[in-house]
């Protein structure tokens, strides 16, 4: 959104320190190159939802190709050779390249680009110092240095769509031997390949999130409130706090990979080709001696993590609004707390879950398949207290709590579809077809996506001091459900019935794809998914309107309006710089929703705790009588 | 607007800012180190015998590398201390020392021992032509001796413009001592010295080679990683030594004068993480040059 709303209060008198530093800053350094978490987090979710909504037009343009292959795409495709080149939609048909392309860069894309900068660094950024009552992150000028990493490496990525041969081919993955010698043909330029700007754009992307992580975990332990203790954090901050931890632990192997494999593609070492490797029937001169695995290994051991990267700050995000909507405390904090910290830790040792098929003995896939469903303990704790919580409660569907009540059973499908993909029997089946597709989508598509708008909804008067409309939020919210689940759902079919993921031409040529589901073939069903996803595009179009209209002309509110009970309320809308007036003391814990014998329902974590409260507190039975 | 804790410590935590953050950092670090160090063990375990050569680094001057780091991070904690004790100028040239240590460390490894590997030749023999050069191999003593096969020749090359032109046939090979006189004892066992190559002057054909490289990353797994390893960790020297020239120039007095605690607290989380490639480098050493 545009910052000048979102900082016009620039001078307001603050509490500490400002008095003494008063000059003022120019338009570059208060809105471009700013040190302030503020606008850093708007810069990140900007930013992000841009590459949100160019990685899924990418997503678009395959799903023509699914539904119509070998079809000429009318209109867009007689465009695209200009944009992408000419040999990428000849005659406005897909060729097969190109399509690898697209695929591989929309999960690059999306997950890097996309999830990780709106989820962690946008939300994390805006919200998490405001509701520990922090005037800033705790090293502002390493903000702004982690978020123009990102910038850099996204920039690069994009620029691998126009270098000869075309962005990265390889899948998400750039599985070896496959990403070593991709575009090593005649003409292949060691810097300016697809696969080789790939390796690049990543190395700027890690150091941006490694910036971004010790920041917030050093934020989170430094710069607390008084009197905000650990457990009266709100959930989301221990969400954030996990999953820094994560992004700080799990990335640097894959950065080992990524410069062995980027020593690979430019001084023609052999980290990851094996001795004797044959492509297009003569042998490559390398030294040999690598191992293909070694790759998998790492990148999954960033891998596994990075599902719990793209989860927890979506569950912290539902966790705040849940507790505001249902006017109820969060059921089982406790509980919470320590289920994300489980999953955290056990995030790093379920990764070779992903590699069943590479024959890695039966001893390693029992060690990671019990792991992995260890994991779903924490992981069902975590959803089986979010239902509860809204049992009993006085239940306000504003438009953020649509979308945070829609995660739940988004999530849910998602989460539970993975228990047969965890045991490596029913994998061996199940692996790198379509249902493996639709799980993971329904994890980070309607799951985390749903509760990145959620934040967007909720968040966004703290950030401009008003409300976005309630009306085309709606118009947002159900479209959207309905495409999400007509994509997905019918993907687990097609899995089920052994389409694979990877298929160019959607799986028309397969044979044995005569199996009917609902009477549709597998491959029919490509067209109604493809239908929906489109719809779906169309569909963000209330959200974006809806989103600029409301930073000039939506309803102005006050500084509370969902009148909710964490710190970053206490703040004026749109915060200063150093954010709060009067240095913030939390009280109490974070969500005293409906303390009884209050006037209101909803008690702020820096209200005093007054006598008689005390007394009831100490025995619970006071309250009943 | 300023941000608490820079200097003084949080009550409850009993630390500054910084210092958590570094040691968030080096975790992170640990991690990369980590990644790469699990990469050369597979590599290593996945070699088939004769294939993970020995004794090409040089012994002497990599202990030498050594010593000098651990002295440097000596001298950054002398100079952190002597900041402690609000003593400026032992402060600089404690200082001054480090940043020499750092520099001499990398002037040996970018002028001195990386250049002599891109100078040094090694040829793979096709398994099928052992038995013609059985004479610089000495693989019938080898194995009576039960030492791993000897596949490669290496020296110097005689004619560079063999890599690079079609026409010549055959590489000239002045022979590395082992290869010269391959069936000596002494040579069973990798030399602790640098001895540099014989004026024994070996022609190997090129139809006979499976794979004839310099001393590159290129040319096997053991150099790719050595490279890559010793690459980084080169980095990571050098972004300490451009820290400490910050810390050391004029720059850093005005902070002295005006809260030296800030400087102390800085060559503090700089030196924390010298400690690091220190530590980095104690475990490069033996891995590369003794194992």
């Amino acid at each position: 959104m545009d910052a000048s709303t979102s900082l016009e209060t620039h001078h307001h008198p603050g509490a500490h320190g400002a008095e003494h530093e008063h000059h003022e800053l120019g338009w570059w350094r208060k809105y471009i190159f700013s040190t302030d978490h503020k606008v850093i987090g708007i810069q990140y979710g900007l930013c992000g939802l841009v590459f949100l909504f160019f990685g899924f037009s990418l997503m678009m343009l395959m799903r023509w190709q699914l539904a119509y292959p070998g079809q000429a795409l009318p209109v867009i495709g007689k465009l695209l050779p200009y944009i992408f080149g000419p040999g990428t939609m000849p005659d406005g048909k897909m060729a097969p390249d190109f399509y690898n392309s697209l695929g591989a860069m929309h999960g690059t894309i999306m997950i890097f680009l996309g999830i990780v900068p709106v989820a962690f660094a946008a939300f994390g950024n805006f919200v998490v110092p405001l509701q520990i009552g922090a005037p800033d992150m705790t090293f502002p000028k390493v903000n702004a240095a982690s978020f123009w990493a990102f910038a850099v490496g996204g920039v690069i990525m994009l620029t691998s769509f126009f270098v000869p041969g075309g962005a990265a081919k390889s899948g998400w993955t750039s599985y070896t031997p496959l990403a070593d010698i991709a575009d090593k043909g005649p003409n292949y330029n060691v810097i300016f390949s697809g696969q080789t700007l790939w390796l690049l754009g990543f190395i700027f992307l890690i150091t941006s999130s490694l910036l971004g992580a010790v920041n917030f975990i050093t934020t989170i332990i430094q710069l607390r409130a008084k009197g905000l203790t650990w457990m009266r954090l709100p959930f989301f901050v221990w969400a954030q706090f996990v999953t820094a931890f994560l992004l700080l632990l799990a990335f640097p192997p894959l950065e080992a990979a990524i410069v062995m494999q980027f020593m690979d593609r430019v001084a023609a070492t052999s980290f990851f080709l094996p001795s004797g490797l044959v492509v297009n029937g003569a042998a490559v001169s390398v030294s040999g001696g690598g191992n293909p695995l070694l790759w998998q290994h790492l990148f999954w051991f960033l891998g596994h993590p990075e599902v719990y990267v793209l989860i927890l700050p979506a569950m912290g995000i539902v966790a705040e609004i849940l507790a505001n909507n249902s006017r109820k405390p969060l059921w089982g904090y406790k509980s919470l707390v320590f289920s994300v910290l489980v999953i955290g830790f056990l995030s790093f040792v379920v990764w070779a879950h992903h590699m069943w098929l590479t024959g890695m003995g039966t001893a390693v896939s029992a060690f990671f398949q019990t792991t992995t469903l260890l994991i779903s303990i924490p992981s069902v704790i975590i959803l089986s207290a979010f239902f509860i919580s809204l049992w009993g409660g006085s239940i306000r569907f504003t438009v953020p709590m649509l979308f945070a009540t829609a995660f739940l059973p988004m999530f849910g499908i998602g989460g539970l579809t993975g228990i047969p993909l965890a045991f490596n029997s029913a994998d061996l089946y199940l692996h790198d077809t379509y249902y493996v597709i639709a799980h993971f989508h329904y994890i980070v598509a309607p799951g985390t996506i749903f509760g990145l708008f959620a934040g967007i909804y909720y968040w966004f008067p703290k950030a401009t001091g008003r409300k976005m409309n309630d009306f085309w939020g709606k118009v947002h919210f159900w479209p959207t459900l309905i495409c999400m689940n007509v994509i997905f759902l019918p993907m687990f079919l097609q899995g089920m019935i052994g389409m694979h993921r990877r298929w160019y031409d959607g799986g028309q040529g397969w044979t044995l794809s005569g199996d009917h589901v609902w009477g549709l073939t597998g491959f029919q069903w490509n067209t109604p998914i493809s239908w929906a996803a489109w719809t779906m595009g169309l569909a963000q179009i209330p959200f974006i309107i809806n989103f600029f209209w409301s930073i000039k002309h939506g309803k102005k509110v006050n500084d509370n309006p969902w009148e909710a009970t964490t710190l970053e309320w206490t703040a004026p809308s749109p915060p200063p710089h150093g954010n709060f007036v009067t240095t913030p003391i939390a009280y109490r814990g974070p969500y005293e929703y409906s303390l009884p014998g209050r006037d209101r329902d909803f008690t702020m974590q820096n209200e005093p705790v007054e006598p008689r409260e005390r007394v009831r507190r100490k025995t619970p039975e006071a309250v009943l009588v | 607007m300023e941000i608490p804790y820079t200097v003084s410590t949080r009550p409850d935590t009993g630390l500054w800012n910084a210092k958590v953050g570094i040691w968030l950092f080096l975790a992170s670090e640990v991690m990369l180190f980590g990644g790469l160090f699990s990469a050369y063990i597979f590599l290593r375990l996945d070699a088939p015998p004769g294939m993970w050569p020995h004794g090409l680094l040089n012994v002497p001057v990599g202990t030498m590398n050594t010593a000098i780091l651990i002295l440097s991070s000596v001298t950054v904690v002398l100079a952190w201390a002597a900041l402690k004790m609000r003593r400026y100028r032992a402060y600089w040239w404690y200082m001054l020392a480090t940043i020499l240590c750092g520099v001499i460390f990398l002037t040996v490894k970018l002028v001195y021992e990386w250049p002599q590997k891109f100078d040094h030749f090694g040829a793979y023999i096709k398994p099928e032509a052992l038995g013609k050069y059985e004479q610089y191999l000495g693989n019938e003593h080898a194995a009576a001796k039960g030492l791993p096969p000897r596949l490669e020749i290496t020296g110097h090359l005689h004619n560079r413009a063999a890599l690079t032109d079609p026409n010549i046939k055959e590489y000239e090979v002045y022979l590395d001592p082992v290869n010269a006189d391959p069936t000596n004892p002494a040579m069973d066992r990798p030399h602790f010295l640098y001895v540099p190559p014989t004026h024994k002057l070996a022609p190997i054909e090129k139809e006979d080679v499976e794979r004839a490289t310099m001393f590159l990353p290129t040319h096997s797994a053991y150099f790719a990683s050595y490279f890559t390893i010793t690459g980084l960790h080169g980095m990571h020297v050098l972004g300490g030594v451009l820290v400490f020239i910050y810390m050391w120039l004029p720059v850093s007095k005005k902070l002295y004068q005006r809260n030296p605690e800030h400087l102390a607290n800085r060559v503090e989380v700089a030196g924390l993480f010298w400690h690091f490639v220190d530590l980095i480098w104690i475990f490069v050493f033996p891995l590369f040059y003794l194992l």
